[in-house]
């Protein structure tokens, strides 16, 4: 009996899904939707925190004070849109807290891109640009995804990042039209984020195990491939308009498909750093930990502070 | 027993799947069980929405317009937080 009973459930929810219905938090839905999506807004709110970092490394060295404050806003709104994505994830039915201790015990993920190093104030500039470029491209489309807290989430961060990109771009223009030494800069900037940047859009769709079943529930609504062709062709005439040089010597526009062509990705760096063995991996979550940590007595103040109101009023 | 002075709720409704709930209006009940019935009874007569939720009023914590000094003015001078704030040249501007 209970089968058939979700069988029907199931049937129905499917429906719901390709009507372009939003799945709202007290609909049933299957445990594989449900698991699905918490792995994936989970994983994305890891990463606006985890995103923090690398940036925040350069709000101390910003070149002057107008691009340490635009930094700070930037950075602030991470931390923003990491908390807007963990409220959407708790509708869910997992607390912050499981979230938090699935991060830092290394069982849950976050974008992988920001396991690599800010060397240098051009790596500011190709975060904007390239890292929240790619974002952009994957949060629009997320703006439609099949569950309704999810999808008014990205909208609000849509809105929000708009900036981000535009403050990165007018970072590498200025570096772009600078001397040779800044031109420097911007070039192997722009050369050491694009391949991650690309890897952003995860896996190929042949390899990609979620991919279907996000598909079919809506969940994701265009694949890693599509999305990440939709990068590089509106990203290739920003390259251009810098007259900086291809990152990739294989770029090329092919007539044919009314696309670029670009090289493969070095897919053992990506599952390398996924597995733990970039750059900062180490680093990124032991700040994380160390963040928390020092931040018990706040949340220890704020209690006490609380319970003494508290007996203040019965008094 | 006062059966005059029934508690006020605040009730908020979701027109349509996806979009979020907004505040509609409000109305006095006994608990939330007869607030959330006599929502459906005032406010979706005519299929304004999907769901419901019922707030006791007494449970909104509110900032007053009042407050917007302390509470909103530093954004007018951080004019940095919008994307218009950045000239870009035409042909990549439609970023």
């Amino acid at each position: 009996m209970k089968t058939d009973n979700n069988t029907e459930r199931e049937a129905l929810f499917q429906q719901r899904v390709d009507n372009e219905e939003k799945i709202e938090p007290k609909d049933w839905m299957p445990d594989e939707y449900r698991k699905n999506l918490i792995r994936q807004i989970s994983q994305h709110a890891h990463s606006e925190v985890i995103g923090m970092q690398p940036e925040g490394n350069w709000i101390t060295r910003a070149p002057s004070l107008r691009r340490k404050a635009v930094l700070l806003a930037k950075v602030q709104d991470e931390g923003g849109h990491g908390l807007y994505l963990y409220s959407s994830a708790e509708t869910l039915g997992i607390s912050r807290a499981e979230m938090i201790e699935a991060l830092q015990s290394g069982k849950a993920k976050y974008a992988s891109i920001f396991n690599y190093p800010t060397l240098s104030w051009g790596d500011i500039g190709a975060i904007g640009w390239l890292v929240d470029g790619a974002a952009i491209c994957n949060q629009v489309s997320l703006q439609r995804t099949s569950y309704g807290p999810y999808a008014r989430g990205m909208v609000r961060i849509c809105k929000e990042e708009s900036f981000h990109q535009r403050q990165g771009y007018e970072i590498m223009l200025v570096l772009a039209q600078g001397n040779e030494e800044q031109k420097r800069m911007a070039q192997d900037s722009l050369n050491r984020w694009w391949w991650p940047s690309l890897m952003m859009f995860g896996p190929h769709d042949s390899e990609s195990a979620h991919s279907a079943k996000s598909m079919k529930w809506k969940i994701k609504r265009e694949t890693n491939d599509d999305l990440r062709q939709k990068f590089i062709d509106q990203t290739i005439p920003q390259i251009e308009f810098l007259k900086l040089d291809y990152p990739d010597p294989e770029i090329k526009w092919n007539e044919e498909r009314g696309h670029y062509d670009s090289g493969e990705l070095d897919w053992e760096e990506f599952y390398a750093v996924i597995k733990g063995d970039g750059h900062c991996n180490r680093e990124r979550i032991q700040h994380h930990v160390k963040a928390h940590e020092e931040g018990e007595w706040v949340r220890q103040a704020l209690h006490a502070y609380n319970e003494k109101k508290r007996a203040q009023k019965a008094a | 027993m006062s059966t005059e002075k029934l508690e006020l709720f605040e009730v908020f409704i979701r027109s349509k799947r996806g979009l979020d709930h907004r505040h509609i209006g409000s109305l006095h009940a006994e608990d939330h069980e007869q607030a959330l019935e006599y929502a459906r009874d005032c406010y979706t007569r005519r299929s304004e929405g999907v769901s419901l939720w019922v707030v006791k009023s007494g449970d909104i914590v509110a900032s007053q317009e009042d407050d917007s000094e302390s509470f909103y003015d530093p954004s007018d001078d951080k004019p940095y937080r919008h994307a218009t704030y950045y000239k870009l040249p035409d042909e990549v501007n439609n970023m």
